[in-house]
């Protein structure tokens, strides 16, 4: 169907993750038309990418030296450590603002199937982190699936013996969404989970 | 609620198909092999996006096409409805659409078309495997409450995972007591949800079997499971607990997981005795029949409008007096379909409706007649 060089470049680029052969086509036929500049810049920043970044030694985030920005920043919260899956999950939290502690990446969760334990993750290299007594408080971020839900198991297990507050973030309704459009799951939990209305404000 | 339209487009014997329907009763009448059952089977898996008959939905396309579409409009009792779209597609997901508009899962259209059908292969019910009994049981509770569809996907999930686990010799006492803890939270809540399901079940059995059968004998459903006698859903999560605990060897040397609602069953009796290995045939056809008249009862209470009732060729197999015994106990139905391979086996009275069905192939000949029949 397609000449050999080119039918090459659509099977690489169909490999990208959410890239079907649709968009692989597409994205072949743009390099075709690109500027022989652009598209050596390209390459170069790829080659670059892969040679040069690392993972932080302390967190496994990924980082272009030892240490990542976050591990290196010293006026984050060195008391409370948040675990996540994946380095693209602390992204997502440092894009709310809302939490200026230090993370910790497992690089995936635990699951069979995939033949992932609990060894193949970055457990070892928390524990070190909570010997000294700093981190008062550790919270499991994984995903709120299956294999999340068990990778926290095993996390909330194994810390149980220290001496620190291990917490999960809250799961509940989206907000800005429609409480008609919520999956009966997400809504039987956010049910479940209910706090009083009157809280702190202005009741008498 | 009823169904006012039907038509199919590429499914199973129909190129095309388009019938009318009308509040009340139906009877669909066609000689064997005319096409009266892809009927039923279309109607019923609008409903649950399964078919009675056949595991892989690829089944229902007609041979030469490569997609089947069932369109059917609802009509609930106060008028409102809707416009029910099932496109069902060879080598892609099947897709639905309600209203025109595009669902983004199959499983978010169940309950626009509450539906129970009875058909000759419920015989399964009572002589087949206990993954029968266990599907049907789902479905009820489903129907009940939806969440379940969720939860029942979860823990097919889990038990997947803790097999592999069990077979992987990694599955050293950590390990375990993780997916052990995934099971029994996920596995408690299937088993006391289907354990919620037989309770409201069980009497309806009872009651419909005497309605139906001609033998004397009284029938009922027991569900057998870890949640069998437990109070609570908490009960069963710690009788699930210690029951891992006591088999742990056990699964860790067949490499398979042994406890939990996976491998739960259900025991029909008919007075006192086991109905799978004990009851004649008549006698498990009557017992069908009753669980999913049951299903019919617990669906209609529920909803406080009865489901649309599908019944395939039953009241040949009925006297007269059980026929209105039936008729009698299903009377609050906004619509029963039935059907029949000649008139004289639909009920006199029985149907609003006559529709006959002349030929199965590519363009089935209809013909409707509003009057009592012959």
């Amino acid at each position: 169907m397609y000449d050999p060089v080119i039918g090459e470049l659509v099977e690489e680029l169909g490999r990208f993750p959410g890239v079907g052969p649709k968009s692989a086509q597409r994205i072949a036929y743009w390099v075709l038309d690109a500027d022989a500049e652009e598209i050596e810049q390209l390459a170069k920043v790829l080659v670059e990418v892969k040679r040069r970044v690392k993972f932080c030694k302390v967190c496994g985030n990924v980082a272009d030296d030892d240490l990542c920005r976050i591990c290196r920043d010293e006026n984050r919260d060195p008391t409370m450590i948040c675990v996540v899956e994946e380095s693209k999950d602390v992204i997502a939290i440092e894009r709310t603002r809302e939490f200026a502690g230090r993370y910790h990446v497992l690089g995936g969760a635990i699951s069979p199937i995939d033949g992932i334990g609990p060894d193949d993750l970055r457990i070892h290299e928390l524990l070190p982190r909570l010997a000294d007594g700093q981190v008062r408080e550790v919270i499991i971020a994984t995903d709120p699936n299956l294999e999340g839900e068990a990778t926290a198991t095993y996390l909330t297990r194994l810390l149980a013996d220290f001496d620190l507050e291990v917490t999960r973030p809250a799961s509940g309704l989206p907000v800005g969404g429609d409480l008609e459009y919520a999956d009966e799951v997400t809504l039987g939990r956010a049910m479940a989970a209910r706090r009083s209305s009157a809280g702190k404000a202005g009741v008498e | 609620m009823w169904v006012s339209q039907l038509e199919l487009v590429n499914f199973r014997s129909y190129e095309k198909l388009a019938i009318e329907l009308s509040p009340q009763n139906i009877a669909l009448v066609g000689h064997n092999g005319r096409g009266k059952t892809n009927l039923v089977e279309a109607i019923g898996f609008a409903a649950t996006h399964s078919s009675h008959r056949v595991a892989n939905s690829t089944a229902l396309i007609r041979k030469g096409s490569d997609q089947s579409v069932i369109r059917l409009r609802t009509v609930n009792p106060d008028g409102s409805g809707a416009m029910l779209e099932l496109e069902i597609n060879e080598g892609r997901p099947n897709r639905v659409r309600v209203n025109r508009n595009q669902l983004p899962r199959l499983r978010d259209a169940l309950g626009q078309l509450r539906c129970v059908v009875f058909a000759p292969e419920d015989l399964r019910l009572i002589k087949g495997d206990p993954s029968d009994r266990r599907r049907f049981t789902d479905d009820i509770m489903v129907q009940v409450a939806p969440r379940y569809a969720g939860v029942r996907a979860e823990y097919d999930k889990v038990v997947r995972q803790r097999n592999t686990l069990l077979r992987s010799g990694r599955a050293d006492q950590s390990a375990l007591d993780v997916w052990d803890e995934q099971l029994v939270r996920i596995g408690s809540e299937l088993a006391w949800g289907r354990r919620n399901a037989w309770r409201r079940l069980d009497e309806h059995v009872t009651a419909m079997y005497d309605v139906i059968s001609a033998e004397s004998g009284s029938a009922s459903a027991l569900y057998r499971s870890v949640a069998q006698g437990a109070a609570s859903l908490e009960e069963v999560a710690s009788r699930m607990t210690e029951e891992l605990a006591r088999r742990r060897r056990e699964e860790l040397a067949r490499g398979i997981t042994l406890v939990g609602p996976h491998r739960d069953d259900v025991d029909f009796q008919l007075d006192g005795h086991p109905a799978r290995s004990y009851a004649s045939h008549g006698e498990s056809w009557s017992l069908a029949l009753a669980v999913k008249l049951a299903s019919f009862r617990v669906l209609a209470d529920l909803a406080g409008d009865p489901p649309v009732l599908i019944l395939d060729d039953v009241f040949a197999e009925l006297d007269e007096q059980r026929r209105q015994q039936l008729l009698e106990s299903i009377s609050d139905a906004d619509q029963v379909i039935a059907t029949a391979a000649v008139r004289s086996d639909i009920p006199e009275g029985f149907a609003s409706r006559w529709i006959t069905i002349d030929r199965a192939d590519e363009r089935s000949a209809v013909t409707y007649d509003d009057g009592q029949g012959v």
